[in-house]
């Protein structure tokens, strides 16, 4: 453990940009919001950058103790609870503070062309600069109640963000629900840290960890870790829209597109897998918690997968995509291979960020609209984004030699070990994916075009002014050179994985038996020819994908009439929302109206406070009669006043 | 049954009577006269207690200026017999119960204390001088007057100058500006 | 000799005619009178308990009581006049304006 005094840096630079655009921005030029929005996220990649170059294995952990913050108890006596403002840094950190400030960072030199016509453009970027700051917060925290500091922020941000342009009724609900949602999670996450408080007396990692480390592995019962465990995955479960609270991130598209990449796909989305991951010392003491970690990833991913074939709305598949490759996330978390979750967090980042920035950039093209059945044959207009959204396509369906290929197979393989129905889920979901993500492609890229005519100011979702042409042109060098830096990213961010080199480089954190408990049992040859699976599959996906929606375009129609009732229940997401309002938001708006409002604030609070007042008023009404203004009932009242005050004096004398 | 208390008797019931009548007549010129009777009567009781100048100063005074001002007031207004009109029954209905409560109390309370002591003619404390025999005489009231009690004694002239000034602006004729003739009472 | 209580008894009397009358009259002037009344009967007692303790203090508060008296009586009997002259009556009654 070393101290490293500039860790409280990275998080409050973001903030320091935060406060001065969030106070000055309205009146400052847009040059010089641009530049202050993004200095300071820039300062913290450089920053990071450098703790990186200069990282050290000996020296890890790097520590750094900004403030005390709470000392609950004496020292030396059991009930001694402390956390402070303190930061802690090793490998799992490094590779989250990586991501989060370099994609970060990308998609903030991304806003500034996308934003650029907003009227609050100075909100925007007050606004991701707290994010920022929350999130940085948030994995560069040495205790959960810091963590929790960020868990909490990054959700206001995110609501913040989606309700961005609130003035839009689907806009604000959408927030609304995201932070509801997530607030359901925050209550398991909640219950967590008060059962580790409990049973641990602290929340600092390395303390607990090291309470949690003699601990017995909890194989039959379920005891206090499986339930810190449930616990921890429901927070997760919210934040990283898992089954049953993954119902936010689709309506989250509302928000601009830099949101839903920065936000919904690259950072916040994956701060339940972190937490997963960190916690990793008390998961796999409970193998219980993990089942259901490993059960829930895999259910989420084959869900979100079937309902992403069908949408037609562009952001609406990648966020079902979103929420399909958190499921695998969770999934390696679930069967014990931590560094293979975080590894395809890390790719995700990069070609989820790119798929959405690129989808911005396509939104950006046709003038606002988002339906894919009105795009098509786009690849002439906007060659460079066809170009890097094909590679990010590639990346995420698992080709090689394309990023999402080394992460997604190493999930598969571990899945493998640990079962192989996960692996078979697994496969079928990979297929899913490639399927959608290249219909997407030839949806929208290939093929003819179909939407309208772009007319110069007509845009739905972003306002950009058109200097006047009709077709679809391409996004300007400042949106396209985030893109072009992550295309990279995505083709080459992989091969880090080769030769387990990034499970090497986390092994310091996860400890070197982070496998599953068969370990290397089945062998390289079936390492291979799984590999071989995954490739067929995701190849397999896209020609599917080419025959429906390049050669035989009429095709989809026939599949789905075919289908009937059950293409419109997929349509339908499965009527999951309607289902929820049903079972526990209109009883409980019921409930609050009937009960709350009309029961006790009208009748108890209310009336209590105006019959207090009518009280008042019906006493001085009959009171004010004393003041008639005649003379002789006044002296009445002072000659029987005095009678009783002498009859009191004389009973005061006689005593 | 000495003189004394036949005397005391005497004046007391005159100024009993004269209180009683003050209540029972219609017309305040009455009243007036029976209160003048009161302090007649007390006039004689304070001497019976000897004092003397009291007497002389509740004559001069209360019965020789005071009330005169009152039968002054009454001729000038011309104030005429009692109308019968029911104003407050809480005068009545506390009022009285109330007074009555109180009296029978102090009564009750001086009565049980009787026993102690007497007036009487005995050592008097008070402030040096010429000792007569009748203890409340010029001579020892001015000294106590102008020595301890200065202070009240001045403010009490203050006090009149006051109220003449005040009796003066109150009673005067409004201004031909402001006032106007007196209006009507409203009923 | 005569008791102190007869004395007091006697204040008392004059004390309770002059509420009793402050009650009852309807004239102002009547009720002015009453209040005298209840004045005199003060004095009595006063004079009555400064022969009991056998100290002069008692006669010098009457000669105050006197004079303040006289004070009151005639601001008291200024304040009537000009009452009737703008009310036009003495009836106690009728001078309610002071009412809620």
């Amino acid at each position: 453990m070393t101290q490293n005094p500039y860790l409280w840096l990275i998080p409050t630079l973001p903030l320091a940009g935060a406060a001065i655009n969030g106070f000055l921005g309205r009146r400052s030029s847009k040059t010089a919001v641009t530049i202050v929005a993004l200095t300071f996220p820039g300062l913290a990649f450089a920053l990071a950058l450098k703790i990186a170059l200069g990282f050290s294995w000996e020296a890890a952990p790097y520590v750094f103790n900004l403030a005390h913050w709470i000392r609950s108890g004496s020292a030396g006596l059991p009930n001694y609870f402390t956390a402070d403002f303190a930061f802690y840094l090793d490998q799992l950190s490094l590779v989250m503070l990586l991501v989060v400030t370099g994609v970060g960072f990308l998609i903030h030199i991304y806003s500034v062309g996308y934003m650029s016509d907003d009227p609050s453009y100075y909100r925007f970027f007050t606004y991701l600069n707290l994010f920022m700051f929350f999130m940085l917060t948030l994995i560069l925290a040495n205790n959960y109640l810091v963590m929790f500091i960020g868990w909490e922020g990054v959700g206001l941000a995110s609501y913040l963000l989606i309700g961005f342009w609130f003035t839009k009724d689907s806009a604000a609900s959408a927030g609304k629900k995201a932070f509801i949602v997530n607030r359901i999670g925050d209550f398991g996450f909640l219950i967590a840290l008060f059962l580790m408080i409990q049973h641990f007396g602290s929340l600092t990692f390395t303390e607990v960890f090291s309470k949690v480390q003699p601990l017995g592995v909890e194989h039959s019962s379920a005891g206090v870790l499986t339930a810190i465990g449930i616990l921890l995955m429901l927070g997760a479960c919210g934040k990283s829209a898992q089954i049953p609270l993954y119902v936010w991130l689709p309506d989250a598209m509302e928000g601009p597109t830099p949101v839903s990449a920065l936000i919904h796909a690259a950072t916040m989305v994956t701060a339940g897998v972190y937490m997963v991951a960190r916690s990793h010392v008390i998961f796999e003491r409970a193998p219980i918690a993990l089942t259901v970690v490993a059960i829930t990833g895999t259910l989420t991913a084959l869900f979100a997968a079937t309902i992403g074939i069908t949408q037609t709305d562009i952001k609406k598949v990648l966020a079902y995509s979103t929420v399909s490759q958190l499921g695998y996330m969770f999934m390696a978390c679930g069967v014990g291979a931590f560094s293979a979750g975080i590894f395809h967090l890390m790719t995700h980042a990069f070609f989820k960020g790119l798929l959405f920035l690129g989808a911005g950039s396509v939104i950006h093209a046709v003038g606002g609209e988002q339906d894919m059945r009105k795009m098509g044959g786009l690849r002439s207009y906007i060659p460079w984004t066809t170009a890097v959204m094909g590679v990010a396509t590639l990346a995420i369906a698992g080709i090689p030699p394309f990023a999402g290929f080394w992460s997604k197979d190493e999930i598969l393989w571990k899945a493998y070990q640990g079962s192989w129905i996960y692996w078979l889920i697994g496969v079928i979901t990979a297929f899913l994916t490639s399927f959608y993500m290249f219909r997407l492609l030839f949806m929208t890229f290939a093929g003819d075009y179909r939407g309208a005519k772009v007319d110069e100011h007509g845009h739905a979702s972003h306002g950009h002014g058109h200097d006047g042409h009709g077709e679809p042109h391409e996004s300007p060098m400042v949106m396209l050179i985030p893109l072009m830096i992550l295309a990279v990213l995505s083709i080459f961010g992989g091969l880090v994985g080769i030769g387990n080199g990034f499970e090497h480089f986390l092994a310091p954190v996860f400890g070197a038996g982070s496998e599953a408990a068969t370990g290397e049992t089945a062998g390289r040859g079936m390492e291979f020819l799984l590999m071989g699976v995954s490739i067929l599959v995701a190849l397999g996906g896209a020609i599917l994908a080419w025959v429906l929606y390049v050669s035989k375009p009429y095709l989809p129609q026939k599949i789905a009439a075919g289908l009937g009732t059950f293409y419109n229940a997929v349509l339908n997401k499965y009527y999951v929302d309607e289902i929820y309002a049903k079972l526990f938001v209109k009883p409980l708006v019921d409930g609050s109206t009937s009960i709350l409002w009309q029961g006790v604030d009208r009748k108890v609070i209310d009336d209590t406070v105006n019959n207090a007042a009518d009280g008042a008023r019906h006493v001085s009404d009959e009171v004010r009669h004393m003041q008639s203004g005649n003379l002789r009932s006044y002296a009445g009242w002072i000659a029987a006043g005095a009678a009783v005050v002498i009859a009191y004096m004389i009973w005061l004398g006689a005593r | 049954m000495s003189v004394h208390l036949i005397l005391f008797l005497v004046f007391g019931a005159i100024a009993v009577a004269g209180a009683v009548n003050l209540l029972v007549q219609r017309h305040p010129i009455n009243s007036a006269l029976s209160l003048i009777a009161v302090m007649a009567a007390l006039a004689g009781e304070y001497l019976l207690l000897g004092a003397e100048f009291v007497a002389a100063v509740q004559v001069i005074v209360y019965a020789g200026a005071i009330m005169v001002l009152f039968v002054f007031v009454i001729m000038l207004l011309n104030a005429g017999e009692e109308e019968r009109t029911d104003g407050s029954r809480v005068a009545l209905l506390f009022g009285l119960p109330g007074m009555l409560l109180g009296s029978l109390l102090i009564a009750w309370v001086v009565l049980k204390h009787s026993g102690t002591g007497s007036v009487a003619a005995g050592v008097w404390a008070a402030s040096t001088g010429p000792a007569r025999s009748v203890p409340g005489s010029p001579e020892t009231i001015g000294p106590l007057l102008f020595h301890e009690f200065l202070l009240p004694f001045e403010i009490t002239s203050i006090l009149i100058l006051i109220a003449i000034m005040g009796a003066v602006v109150l009673a005067s004729k409004p201004a031909v500006a402001g006032g106007g003739p007196p209006r009507k009472v409203k009923d | 000799m005569v008791p102190l209580s007869y004395y007091l008894v006697l204040s008392g009397v004059l004390f309770a005619c002059g509420v009793t009358g402050f009650l009852i009259k309807r004239n102002i002037i009547t009720i002015f009178m009453s209040i005298e009344l209840m004045l005199n009967g003060v004095n009595l007692s006063f004079v009555a308990f400064a022969a009991h303790w056998h100290t002069l203090s008692g006669q010098v508060f009457v000669f105050f009581v006197m004079v303040v008296a006289a004070a009151e009586a005639a601001v008291g009997l200024a304040i009537i006049i000009s009452v009737y002259r703008t009310r036009e009556t003495l009836n106690i009654d009728q001078v309610n304006l002071l009412k809620l």
